[in-house]
């Protein structure tokens, strides 16, 4: 009895997860009348503005990774090494970005940072730029500091530090030698999910007008019947490559401990 | 505090050493003061702002109107709607897989899939769902076509209350698979046979022991589960278009275009929306903090 509840459980799940997916699949499928096609595929790679804002966040999404590490794995590290009083304060400051939504956030950024401001990011297009690669950092904060965090708890980073220091390395030396190798499994699957949030994120690129891959399918979607759909299922395949590598990157560390 | 402790430690070497440990965690400090706390405090303290500066509850005061508190409303009612869905489904699919004897090997793929349909959200999302549930998606002409069931002569519409609570619990419920399938693996197999040693039924195990147990992490994943549906813009703007008055929907078209007429309420509705997930996840930590008591 437990097992056919279970089995139905387990079922309906499926069912619903599946049909959304066979769905977009089936739709971007059907452009050309009555035969299955590729068409839409074909229009949207294409589209030069797909190629451009494709590019575009990809771009994004590599910046945002190397601020990202180049800000938590130091901070990280510093905390656990030397502030361990300051740890509560800093997760909670990092869980912050989960609670005010991402739309509130842009809104302080257009307000603080506008042409009239003592930082005017918004002033040109590459502050904006840059602004918004803040932005996407913030988002981002949590995955990033969290996996960074639990990836160091595994290592004994006071011995390890102590050992390099006594051999003459000095702090860059630590960080990029002994402790960046070290967390790497936990440092690109914070990068992998950053890409995978990045790379079709809407309300910020849109509200700071960045030509970013999120507002064009946006766009596409008001505008178009198939092309989205495509869309939708080249964004589903990006975001499983993302958590895929996730799994096979820490696959990879299991492999690598378990043969020392 | 960190500073006296590493003093006391090495003591010889630098006794007139100052506190400079701090030092490090200063570009970090910096990061989250300038694109995180002053840009949320710019909000909070611009919701009580006229325009020319004062102190004033003006704004505040202009949210309770009646097209602004039914998009609350709305976005309230979707909120709970998908969360609660998404943790009772959520919670069916976990326990099925981890207590209801299904092949071991279910588990896995299980949670590799959630995490990557929690992270399938914003604007492919609402394709996904239009291509099936739209008016030409696949299950609605499916169902017409070969089973005579009209879903549009039904009242159902891919744009509305229902439809946009149906697409939600696509990335709500993997998130409560995510996070209710540790708390799962946490019922030790000792308490159950405990429970039955001292005569106890298996529903009296769950109403008594497991239930409670888990309760905490479930009230908490639901409060986490209404503020990420509460925050969600982007499936929304691409599910609606703008046909559909929700709070983000809302303050999207004010931040683009002021189609309140007044600037200062968008300060006010913003700080609304930072006062309900703010709540919602305040809930959170703390039944978080209490359900790992039995965590460890």
């Amino acid at each position: 009895m437990r097992k056919f509840w279970a089995w139905g459980a387990l079922i309906f799940g499926l069912l619903y997860f599946i049909l959304p997916l066979m769905g977009m699949t089936n739709f971007s499928l059907k452009m050309r009348r009555g035969v299955y096609s590729l068409d839409a595929y074909a229009v949207v790679l294409g589209d030069p503005r797909f190629q451009q804002t494709f590019t575009y966040s990809i771009l994004m999404a590599l910046a945002t990774i190397v601020f990202g590490v180049l800000l938590v794995v130091p901070t990280a590290y510093w905390v656990r090494l030397k502030l361990p009083g300051l740890r509560p304060y800093i997760e909670f400051v990092t869980l912050l970005p989960l609670v005010i939504p991402a739309i509130v956030i842009v809104f302080g950024y257009i307000r603080l940072y506008n042409t009239s401001s003592w930082l005017p990011l918004t002033g040109s297009i590459t502050g904006t730029n840059i602004l918004l690669m803040f932005g996407y950092a913030t988002l981002a904060l949590p995955y990033m500091y969290r996996s960074v965090d639990t990836g160091l708890r595994s290592i004994d980073i006071a011995t390890l530090t102590e050992a390099a220091q006594s051999l003459g390395a000095g702090w860059t030396t630590i960080l990029a030698r002994i402790i960046l190798p070290n967390v790497l499994v936990a440092v690109l699957s914070g990068a992998f999910l950053t890409f995978a949030i990045v790379i079709g994120e809407f309300t910020m690129a849109a509200l700071l007008n960045r030509p970013a891959f999120g507002p064009y399918m946006q766009l596409l979607g008001a505008n178009r019947a198939y092309e989205p759909a495509a869309l939708a299922v080249i964004a589903f395949v990006i975001t499983w490559g993302c958590l895929g590598l996730i799994q096979l990157v820490s696959r990879f560390q299991k492999g690598a401990q378990s043969a020392t | 505090m960190s500073s006296d402790s590493s003093a006391a430690k090495q003591p010889m070497r630098a006794p007139f050493r100052l506190p400079l440990h701090w030092l490090g965690a200063v570009p970090f400090a910096i990061f989250v003061l300038l694109f995180l706390i002053l840009p949320t405090m710019r909000i909070v303290i611009g919701a009580f702002q006229t325009p020319d500066g004062g102190f004033t509850l003006d704004n505040i005061r202009g949210l309770f109107t009646t097209s602004i508190l039914s998009a609350y409303w709305i976005s309230i009612k979707i909120s709970i709607a998908s969360a609660l869905l998404g943790c009772l489904i959520g919670f069916s699919i976990a326990s099925a897989v981890v207590l209801g004897g299904l092949p071991k090997w279910i588990r896995g793929p299980l949670l590799t899939f959630s995490g990557v349909a929690s992270n399938f959200a914003g604007v492919p999302l609402a394709f996904a769902f239009l291509a099936t549930l739209g008016p030409v998606g696949l299950l609605t002409v499916f169902l017409k076509t070969q089973l005579g069931i009209d879903l549009r002569a039904l009242g159902f519409n891919i744009l509305s209350f229902w439809g946009l609570t149906i697409t939600y619990l696509f990335f709500q419920i993997p998130l409560m698979i995510l996070i209710i399938t540790p708390a799962l693996d946490g019922l030790k197999r000792e308490w159950r046979e405990a429970a039955q040693i001292l005569g106890a039924t298996n529903a009296q195990y769950w109403r008594m022991v497991a239930f409670p147990i888990l309760l905490p992490s479930f009230l908490g994943t639901l409060a986490l589960l209404f503020a990420n549906a509460f925050g969600a813009v982007a499936t929304a703007i691409a599910l609606t278009g703008s046909s559909l008055s929700i709070v983000p929907i809302l303050l999207f078209a004010q931040i683009r275009g002021d189609v309140l007429g007044n600037p200062h309420l968008g300060y006010a509705l913003a700080f609304g929306m930072i006062v309900v997930t703010g709540i919602a996840n305040t809930i959170y930590i703390w039944l978080r903090a209490r359900s790992e008591r039995w965590l460890k």
